[in-house]
């Protein structure tokens, strides 16, 4: 064993490996076996997404792209929307910075530099942020190079420009808002702030689409002539980030100077308050004192009923829920906006709103069944009450059929205002989506603190996939029927079923 | 509780050759009966199979081999009645972050299902002679280790139950928080209920316990009171330490020859 002083460089290698180690985990699911078999299955899927890239763009990219009004605000949104994202994800990675305790306890009590390690986590959220949208984002950008030219290939740089913008970003967000609010209000708020940052974009353009044109599409903004007209000239400099995606070389160099400078202040600037700010919020994070505890009494409750109970009052609590639901609703916005715009009866909004309902659902559903059923803070004590299991989980999904019933019968009820056959669908499709959801979590159970809800991805990457795919099977199977195309509305509803078959086929429980 | 006395009253826990492996045997044929209204401490060295012994009673893991009753119910074959009269409460306190410890008490009164006005006058005696008082609306997330595992024991006694099962209970508190738990504990022995607790705190089961089980690779290789452990392990220790020493020290032979 060797030890060596902790420096940026030493800090830097072991968060290197814990990175990778991680990375291993949630590919694997932590069995090192599975680790070669999740790598062929990536690179697999990545050139299957190539093939998918080429066959869209193909015929749009006949050579090198020209630099006209259109061009540049196509690329601009994309790459806005990418940054949006970017920034969701930093801003959630840097306020878990402060939080998250792992091995902060020991590092902050040892002689070693602090503001060493927190520089190195600041950097390593940018490069998380560069390869992960570097990898989601490389069939596109890859098979734009092949078809109009290498310089594309500086969209890299790009994403890797915009990764620092956004860390450095993220970071002066969350202090602001940990010295203005306090530690305690922080997180919450900042995932909030991510939520709506992550998706306000898309909603915002979906939006727009829909007062100004009546449909979904984000297209058809950045196409209209009032878009054309209110863009500045191309030699504005509002345009460097597009350009820079083009390959000028100008473009690129200023678009990676101005990241590097930007992760660079931050780091000076903040890096060595982080440690106080963590040491701050370790001592108040977790004081939260209840407001009415202990002003009401106990309430007679049979065993089932003080189990749906707490489950309510913990989802109620869980501030991942808000954020999601918040999620949720925001998502929600531009369907619900495009039924109040379509009230007419030659309208058929219920095309759109239907399976958007019913992807949202089985993805609720999802994360509230792995809170109900998985997230168990005290296993033990529900294992040793004088329940029997079956009573224990039947009272559990019961939990969370009701929050799912609660917030989707008003949406419902208006669908059936509308049109009563759609509602019945929507109906039908929601409570298959839903009960999918809980029955894939079911069988994928495994015990974890509710606070590891982020987590949960590694205990299975099957259950992931099939909870994914079953949500999206049955918002397509509900898409068909409501336009009355029956025969692939069954054929999705039958391949919903397929992939819950596999899914239980797959389980430890099989 | 005497020794005479003990032995006429009924078992509280009756364990018959209980047996469970994981890779090696970790209990290896235990049999031990403990009476009722009995103060009763597990000993042994790390590994010696008491945490798995007490989860299996528990309910928490199921045995390969054997039978366990408690207080007269055979916990096998009917664990929710066996349930009802039983509490756990494991080294680690496990409770609900994001609950106080007044809404966690009264989750636990339902969950065994207690009349709720006879669980609220329960819950707040619990929680004033543990000295809870103060924290009793503070989310358990914000609570010590020490004040969640008095949490975790109110849970335990909220019901009342006939026998409680308390794993290495007075790791993580200071003096004055064990000595409310060692109190509460007695005062329910005193009431009827049986306790049985593992430790490492050799005092502790000396100056509490009536009776002392030491179990070493997952057998029972000695039982009995202070006195009788001391005449067992032919040392001329007075204190349960060495007492404790002399005894783990020749389990091997004593195995050996028992196996023999």
């Amino acid at each position: 064993m060797t030890t060596g002083t902790a420096t940026l460089t030493w800090f830097a290698r072991h968060e290197l490996t814990l990175a990778w180690r991680d990375w291993a985990s949630l590919m694997s699911g932590g069995k090192t076996a599975r680790e070669y078999a999740a790598t062929a299955f990536t690179l697999g899927f990545i050139v299957l997404l190539h093939g998918l890239a080429y066959a869209l763009l193909q015929p749009i990219i006949t050579g090198s792209i020209a630099i006209t009004s259109q061009s540049l605000v196509l690329i601009t949104a994309m790459l806005l929307a990418t940054f949006s994202m970017m920034l969701s994800q930093a801003i959630e990675q840097v306020t878990r910075a402060f939080y998250a305790r792992a091995d902060l306890d020991l590092i902050l009590s040892s002689p070693a530099a602090a503001h060493h390690l927190f520089a190195v986590r600041i950097a390593s959220i940018a490069v998380a942020g560069t390869v992960m949208t570097s990898l989601l984002a490389a069939p596109l950008i890859n098979t734009a190079a092949y078809l109009g030219g290498v310089g594309i290939l500086s969209a890299y740089l790009v994403l890797a420009a915009m990764s620092m913008m956004a860390t450095a970003i993220s970071v002066v967000t969350a202090v602001a808002l940990f010295k203005s609010i306090g530690p305690k209000r922080t997180r919450l708020v900042a995932q909030i702030v991510a939520a709506v940052v992550g998706a306000a974009l898309l909603i915002g353009l979906q939006i727009v689409a829909i007062m100004s044109n009546g449909d979904l599409s984000r297209m058809t903004v950045l196409r209209s002539a009032a878009m054309m007209k209110l863009a500045p000239d191309t030699s504005s400099l509002v345009w460097i980030p597009a350009k820079a995606v083009i390959g000028q070389p100008f473009a690129v160099v200023t678009m990676f100077a101005l990241g590097v400078a930007a992760l660079a202040a931050v780091i000076a600037r903040h890096a060595g308050q982080f440690g106080h700010h963590a040491v701050v919020a370790s001592g108040t994070a977790e004081t939260e004192v209840a407001r009415a505890g202990t002003t009401r009494g106990f309430r007679g409750r049979s065993m089932a009923q003080a189990l749906r109970a707490k489950e309510w009052l913990l989802l109620r609590r869980d501030p991942w829920l808000a954020s999601q639901t918040l999620m949720q609703v925001l998502y929600l916005l531009p369907p619900a906006l495009l039924l109040w715009r379509d009230m007419g009866p030659d309208k058929h909004v219920d095309t759109i709103l239907v399976p958007v309902l019913v992807m949202a659902f089985g993805q609720l559903a999802g994360g509230l069944a792995w809170l109900a059923i998985s997230g168990e803070d005290a296993p033990e004590l529900v294992a040793t009450a004088p329940l029997k299991p079956a009573a224990v989980m039947r009272a559990k999904i019961e939990a969370v059929l009701a929050v799912i019933g609660f917030v989707a019968a008003p949406i419902v009820i208006a669908l059936a205002f509308v049109a009563v056959q759609s509602a019945a669908i929507a109906l039908f499709g929601i409570m298959a989506a839903g009960c999918s959801a809980i029955a894939i979590q079911i069988w994928f159970k495994s015990t974890a603190k509710r606070s590891q809800f982020r987590r949960r991805q590694t205990a299975s990457k099957s259950a992931t996939f099939a909870e994914a795919f079953s949500s999206i099977f049955w918002a397509a199977a509900a898409g068909f029927a409501v336009t009355d195309y029956w025969i692939p509305a069954t054929l999705f509803a039958v391949m919903a079923l397929v992939a819950l078959s596999t899914a239980r086929w797959m389980s430890p429980r099989a | 509780m005497t020794q005479a006395a003990a032995s006429a009253s009924p078992s509280a826990l009756r364990l018959a050759d209980l047996r469970k492996s994981f890779i090696h045997p970790a209990v290896d044929g235990l049999s031990l009966t403990i009476h009722q209204g009995e103060f009763y401490a597990l000993l042994g060295p790390n590994g010696a199979g008491k945490t798995t012994t007490l989860r299996m009673v528990a309910g928490l893991l199921k045995p390969d081999r054997g039978s366990i009753s408690i207080c007269g119910i055979d916990a096998l074959a009917d664990p929710v009645d066996a349930k009802r009269v039983m509490a756990w409460v494991p080294d680690e306190p496990l409770i609900y972050d994001k609950l106080d410890p007044m809404e966690y008490l009264e989750f636990v009164a339902g969950l065994w299902a207690m009349d709720a006005v006879k669980a609220e006058r329960q819950a707040r005696k619990l929680i004033s002679i543990l000295g809870l008082d103060s924290q009793a609306t503070t989310r358990c997330g914000g609570l010590s280790k020490g004040m969640r595992q008095k949490v975790a024991l109110a849970g335990a006694l909220i019901h009342e139950p006939k026998l409680i099962i308390l794993d290495e209970p007075l790791t993580g508190l200071d003096a004055g928080s064990a000595r409310q738990v060692k109190a509460v504990l007695k005062e329910r022995v005193a009431d009827g209920a049986t306790v049985i607790m593992t430790t490492h705190i050799l005092e502790v089961a000396e100056r509490m316990a009536e009776r002392i089980g030491v179990i070493a690779h997952g057998r029972l290789i000695a039982e009995g009171t202070l006195s009788e452990l001391s005449a067992k392990s032919g040392s001329d220790g007075t204190n349960l330490e060495e007492i404790f020493l002399s005894l783990v020290a020749k389990a091997p032979l004593a195995l050996e020859s028992a196996a023999a």
